[in-house]
């Protein structure tokens, strides 16, 4: 008799396990993980179907065939009879640079902006604002069609430019300045700053080591960066100026030589840098304004410099806030970027997701391709940004 | 969570959807023709001042849909861009693309689409000011070159100055008014995409004198509307009801006589054609006796959709040149309605 109450009590039926709160919950939950489950596959196989009832293959294997056009901006060599797969390299490095020059740019310049606007300075803090609020309230994508508007319209061209020093001319085809190009020799130099650098970092372990042991400061930045720039150029000295300018000059229709930056490559830059600048702005102010004021009384009845307190007191604690959400930003950046296809800067979206997947009529393969790649990219920065985040996190001591 | 699930399942329905097999009985069905065309290329397709689509691609489109629902009025025109094109039609979104597509080899073969004829034989030029003092394609050694991406213009581009032993730096646009922008802005020296659309670009131009068509074509392009693989009786109408405007020009019929040529009984070819007599030329095609008529009265035949369009009296000036019928020394050539 027992036996059939402890079954009783065990009997599960389906309408049991809906009245359970806990149990309605997880089947709801399967019930709808099945649901877009199936979706996608519904999609995924559907698209496949339709395309094979259209005889269509779906392959990566175009991208060995030859690409068979050309690129005006390739940081590695390249030319036409190069495969689809090495476009869309010159394509992903087209990017890469955009969006690092872009992100060194915007953070410099959001810190500069960020900490101004805390200024006590009426006017300063003021243009800050002004800076923030207009930037980042017009639409990036009309940013970047503005800038390259002003550049190729108000920028003269190449017949009718006129150089502002030796070698250095702003046509509306891009600055052109002259490149220096190394001679023999000049691997010594190279060599030099390697050691320079060595030197800097040991010297500052030292410096911190006298520090500890005995509170005498050592300027050891100043000493490094003298030795980082210094041990160079007198190398550079000894071994005769080992290198030869190669100055742009008008040959045909555009300068030849030397180096030029396009006019693509500067409105993209300038407007993803100048964008997210001030959003950076913003979170940096927010993070300084994060850290109470009382931390920075604390340090002042110490006795420490207000210079050293914002150094050492306040940014170090501005930093655990301001980090994650610059985090956003970069990626932000990053991602922006693929909108170059509106100006003709050559990037990843123009070479494999553009002209690749015109003339291959690949839509989906090219477009996999752009998807992961970026979401690489993004991941990657993503987890640079957090092993650097972990560093500086609150420990607790 | 329980919000998504009427969402997903709905989603699904929708996607389960698969592009029908007969894509003449849809269109009927529906009672008018999904065209894909140009977003905006003068002579070829672009709306005019009152808003009513125009040009040489847009005609085709509406002999299409006069064909099969006797109303050339009755098409609904999708503009797209040059990337999205084959994508679009290969989904079912539209019945026809007619938009400037040259016919390639790896298109035609790989990509599931069916080239349905040649309403237009282009070939790749290059515009250049007339102030650079340029006159002819060999002389630009190291020049700026503006051209639109995602076309076969960029592969041309690439062999010919390979071949010739010249450099140059492209300077790739999206849209032809980004194109314009960057060439009368003098980012690049040149121009270059097919003849026509050379044309049509120019004809906008402030001062289109102050420019010109260097003589050397580098390419061949033939243009021609495009149809999904799959549906044979589908991609013959399309291609009879351009041929038909082509047969309709040899044998001197067009909007204006066609009643009269019709009621000739003396006159077979045009009495097949327009559906006069006894052949049953409609029938084969799955369409009525008069889907000929309907074209040729609704839209004309080639010539006057030629001269309306892109012809010596409209801003383009193109000559009919390659375009002519094959017994006027051009290589426009229907097979007879036999």
């Amino acid at each position: 008799m027992s036996g059939t109450k402890i079954q009783e009590k065990k009997t599960v039926t389906l309408g049991s396990l809906w009245r359970d709160k806990k149990s309605r919950a997880v089947i709801m939950q399967i019930i709808a993980v099945i649901g877009v489950l199936l979706f996608f596959g519904n999609i995924v196989s559907n698209t496949v179907e339709n395309l094979d009832r259209l005889g269509v293959k779906v392959g990566f294997d175009f991208l060995t065939e030859p690409a068979n056009y050309d690129i005006n901006q390739t940081l590695i060599e390249y030319d036409s009879t190069d495969s689809h797969f090495k476009a869309g390299l010159v394509g992903l490095l087209n990017t890469l640079l955009v969006a690092g020059c872009g992100i060194v740019v915007a953070t410099l310049l959001g810190f500069t902006a960020g900490v101004l606007r805390l200024s006590n300075n009426f006017v300063v803090s003021r243009l800050m604002q002004v800076y923030v609020e207009i930037t980042r309230n017009i639409p990036v994508l009309l940013q970047i069609l503005l800038w390259h508007g002003i550049l190729i319209h108000s920028l003269p061209v190449p017949k009718k430019a006129e150089a502002v020093m030796e070698g250095v001319i702003f046509t509306n085809r891009g600055a052109y300045l002259p490149q220096p190009i190394p001679q023999e020799g000049f691997g010594w130099v190279w060599i030099a700053l390697i050691v320079g650098i060595v030197f800097a970092v040991l010297f500052k372990k030292y410096a911190n080591k006298v520090q500890e042991e005995t509170g005498r400061l050592i300027p050891a930045i100043w000493i490094g960066a003298a030795a980082i720039i210094g041990l160079p150029a007198l190398m550079f000295i000894i071994m005769g100026s080992p290198v030869e300018m190669s100055y742009p000059a008008l040959k045909g229709f555009n300068y030849q030589g030397g180096f030029v930056i396009k006019p693509e490559f500067m409105a993209l830059w300038f407007a993803l840098s100048i964008y997210t600048g001030a959003f950076i702005a913003e979170i940096v102010r927010a993070g300084i304004q994060s850290v109470s004021h009382g931390q920075t009384e604390a340090a002042h009845a110490l006795g420490i410099k207000p210079n050293f307190t914002m150094r050492l007191v306040v940014i170090p604690q501005a930093m655990r806030v301001i980090i994650p959400p610059l985090i956003s930003q970069y990626l932000n950046l990053t991602k922006n970027s693929s909108l170059a296809i509106v100006i003709g800067y050559m990037d990843l979206v123009a070479t494999i997701g553009g002209i690749s997947l015109n003339q291959t009529g690949r839509a989906l393969e090219s477009m996999a391709i752009v998807l992961g790649v970026y979401l690489f990219i993004s991941l990657s920065i993503s987890a640079l940004m957090n092993i650097y985040n972990r560093r500086i996190a609150l420990v607790s001591r | 969570m329980k919000k998504l699930l009427p969402i997903a399942v709905s989603l699904a329905a929708l996607t389960a959807m698969n592009v029908s097999a007969s894509t003449l009985e849809d269109v009927q069905e529906r009672g008018v023709l999904k065209c894909g065309v140009s977003t905006g290329l003068a002579g070829f397709a672009a709306p005019n001042d009152s808003g009513q689509w125009e040009g040489l691609d847009v005609d085709l489109c509406r002999a299409v849909a006069a064909a099969v629902l006797g109303d050339s009025e009755k098409v609904e025109y999708v503009p797209l861009t040059s990337k999205v094109r084959f994508e679009v039609l290969k989904s079912g979104e539209i019945d026809v693309l007619s938009r400037v597509t040259t016919w390639t080899f790896t298109r035609d073969a790989s990509l599931g689409l069916n080239f349905a004829g040649v309403n237009y034989y282009d070939g790749q030029g290059f515009m250049v000011p007339k102030a650079l003092g340029v006159t002819s394609a060999k002389e630009l050694d190291g020049a700026s070159i503006c051209i639109q991406t995602g076309t076969t213009t960029e592969l041309n581009a690439a062999e010919y100055f390979k071949l010739n032993g010249m450099t140059y730096e492209p300077v790739p646009v999206e849209t032809s008014a980004e194109g314009r922008s960057n060439y009368l802005a003098g980012r690049c020296d040149v121009y270059t995409t097919d003849a026509s659309a050379l044309a049509a670009q120019r004809s906008v131009f402030e001062n289109p004198a102050d420019h010109m068509v260097l003589p050397e074509i580098i390419s061949k392009e033939p243009l021609g509307p495009v149809v999904r693989h799959g549906d044979d009786q589908w991609l013959d109408i399309v291609k009879w009801s351009h041929n038909a405007m082509l047969n309709a020009e040899e044998l001197g019929i067009n909007s204006k006589n066609l009643d009269e040529r019709g009621a000739n009984n003396k006159d077979p070819s045009a009495q097949g054609l327009l559906g006069t007599n006894e052949a049953k030329l409609g029938a084969m095609l799955g369409l009525d006796k008069k889907w000929a008529y309907n074209i040729i009265k609704q839209v004309g035949n080639y010539s006057e959709s030629f001269e309306r369009n892109v012809g010596k009296e409209t801003a383009l000036k193109l000559d009919r040149g390659l375009n002519a019928l094959w017994i006027n020394g051009g290589i426009q050539y229907a097979p007879p309605l036999k």
